[in-house]
């Protein structure tokens, strides 16, 4: 499982990975028809806010918000646990652990491969967006953008950590499935996924800045709709990074630590 | 008769196997109690800024999340298991041995597994009844109650009927493993009472997928404003959606060609 042999595979796993999700694409639309709940969120705050503002935001101020958190759902949304807990429970795995390419890589670049198909979806959403609220909803800052990308990326791999730390726990525990729950739990409310973080009180946000849920989701989206100046964007940044470290260093211990205790079955 | 006793006999076996695994009990009514927080916290933060949406007060709206608590009990207690179970065998082509079975075939699949730990959500429900009336200052008077009972019954045949619609999707898409999240998707709207949406989405809510009838008219039921009209909408909402739903599961199930086909 050398480094070499990854980066020589990485393209074909894409490939196989790409293949797969338009092979499964009902399987895909479903996942993303189930993503929508941004989108009642945007129904429900533009009447909220039909008799004036909430704190900074007005109806086009919500719609951009909430088309974005659609947008960064689509591009940072993992299900590399259930696959995870699935082959663990069954005993799959082993066929993994044979191939010469580190399955955390595997699953990774599965969710990479979905990539494309998303985009599919999202970018008339974006499209929308700006045609429906203008380009005042948005930032016009070219470093913000540049941010942005910077905090997607991150977003992603906080939740693909997540996503294998839990998938790990399924080597110590049978019911990690819950433990999954109780996460989305925390992450529905805390990310900005249902709510502005800025909307809750400000003690709650001082607390929620410092947890991982918000750089999931409402970083990559606050930065879309410019709400930060360049110096408390780089700040969040940070401990944007610092999370994407702590799951990087979370996962990688629980894998070693799990995989000894994994046992396949009929193999 | 017969379906009674069959019915007694499947609860009987789901409750053995939940007395097997007796430290999930204890965790999944942890975490049922846990997901009540985010369908109260975006509503505790809207009526911080705004002490009114629409006709609704917080309290008024706590009704609406006390029935979305206690369906979303009705929900992971007596239909996702079966859902999960349902959406397996069809998939494996295990299912000819329900289907070889004397005895309705729909009937078999609705009661296949039940989670009774879920019955949390019941007593979590009538807390946050409980706690919209203190805030409201008052309580309902039996009437009320009665006609909320009724307007319930309605909400569940609506949500079974949904259900029986989702399953049906299974026999058409083979890998849908996450049928149960896009099902979860289109109820979690119905935390929200649905006058408060715009009018486009509020008929969608209400005729196409009816969750108005789910939750918002019982709590308007329990609140003693809900027009007599309404109700009977509701009931008969209640029968057309469970006619659609069976009409679709005959026609699927006919569709079927188990694994080997």
């Amino acid at each position: 499982m050398s480094l070499r042999s990854t980066v020589t595979a990485f393209p074909t796993l894409l490939r196989v990975g790409f293949m797969d999700a338009v092979a499964y694409r009902a399987e895909l639309l479903v996942w993303m028809l189930a993503t929508t709940m941004p989108l009642v969120m945007l129904a429900l705050f533009t009447t909220v806010a039909a008799d004036g503002p909430i704190g900074r935001y007005g109806q086009p101020q919500f719609i951009a918000y909430f088309l974005a958190t659609f947008i960064v759902r689509q591009l940072t949304g993992s299900w590399a646990f259930y696959e995870m807990n699935f082959e663990v429970r069954s005993g799959t795995l082993a066929m993994r652990l044979l191939r010469p390419v580190h399955p955390l890589w595997a699953y990774a670049a599965e969710n990479l491969a979905a990539l494309p198909m998303r985009l599919l979806v999202s970018l008339p959403v974006a499209a929308v967006a700006l045609v429906w609220v203008g380009r005042q909803a948005t930032t016009h800052d070219p470093v913000m953008w540049g941010l942005f990308a910077v905090s997607v990326l991150g977003a992603w791999l906080i939740t693909l950590f997540v996503n294998f730390a839990v998938g790990c726990l399924s080597f110590f525990v049978e019911s990690s499935m819950k433990l999954m729950d109780t996460w989305l739990v925390f992450f529905f409310v805390l990310s900005g996924y249902l709510i502005p973080v800025d909307l809750f009180p400000h003690g709650v946000r001082a607390v929620v800045d410092w947890l991982p849920f918000r750089y999931q989701i409402g970083l990559p989206v606050e930065l879309m709709t410019g709400a930060h100046g360049t110096a408390h964007a780089l700040g969040l940044l940070g401990r944007q990074w610092m999370w994407v470290a702590i799951g990087l260093g979370t996962t990688s211990v629980l894998w070693r630590s799990g995989l000894r205790r994994f046992a396949a079955y009929g193999g | 008769m017969r379906y009674a006793r069959l019915l007694l006999m499947q609860v009987r076996a789901s409750m053995l196997l939940a007395l097997q695994y007796r430290a999930d009990f204890l965790l999944d009514g942890f975490v049922e109690i846990f997901w009540m927080v985010p369908a109260i916290v975006p509503l505790a933060v809207v009526f911080r800024v705004r002490p009114h949406l629409g006709e609704w007060s917080f309290g008024e709206a706590l009704m609406v999340v006390g029935w979305f608590t206690f369906l979303q009990g009705v929900l992971e207690g007596v239909i996702n298991p079966s859902l999960v179970t349902v959406v397996d065998h069809i998939r494996k082509g295990t299912l000819d041995f329900v289907l070889l079975k004397p005895a309705d075939a729909q009937f078999l699949v609705s009661t296949a597994r039940f989670q009774p730990w879920q019955c949390v959500n019941v007593f979590t429900a009538v807390g946050i009844f409980v706690w919209g009336f203190v805030v409201l200052g008052r309580g309902p008077t039996p009437a009320d109650i009665g006609v909320a009972t009724v307007a319930m019954l309605a909400a569940v045949v609506a949500l079974y009927s949904l259900w029986i619609l989702t399953v049906s999707a299974a026999f058409y898409v083979v890998r849908i493993d996450n049928l149960s999240q896009l099902f979860n998707a289109i109820f979690d709207a119905a935390r929200w009472p649905v006058s408060v949406f715009p009018r486009v989405v509020r008929l969608l809510f209400t005729f196409v997928i009816p969750l108005a009838l789910m939750t918002t008219y019982p709590a308007r039921a329990l609140l003693g404003t809900l027009p007599w009209a309404t109700l009977a909408g509701a009931l008969g909402g209640g029968i057309i959606a469970f006619t659609v739903a069976r009409i679709v599961w005959k026609a699927s199930i006919a569709r079927y060609t188990s694994a080997g086909g």
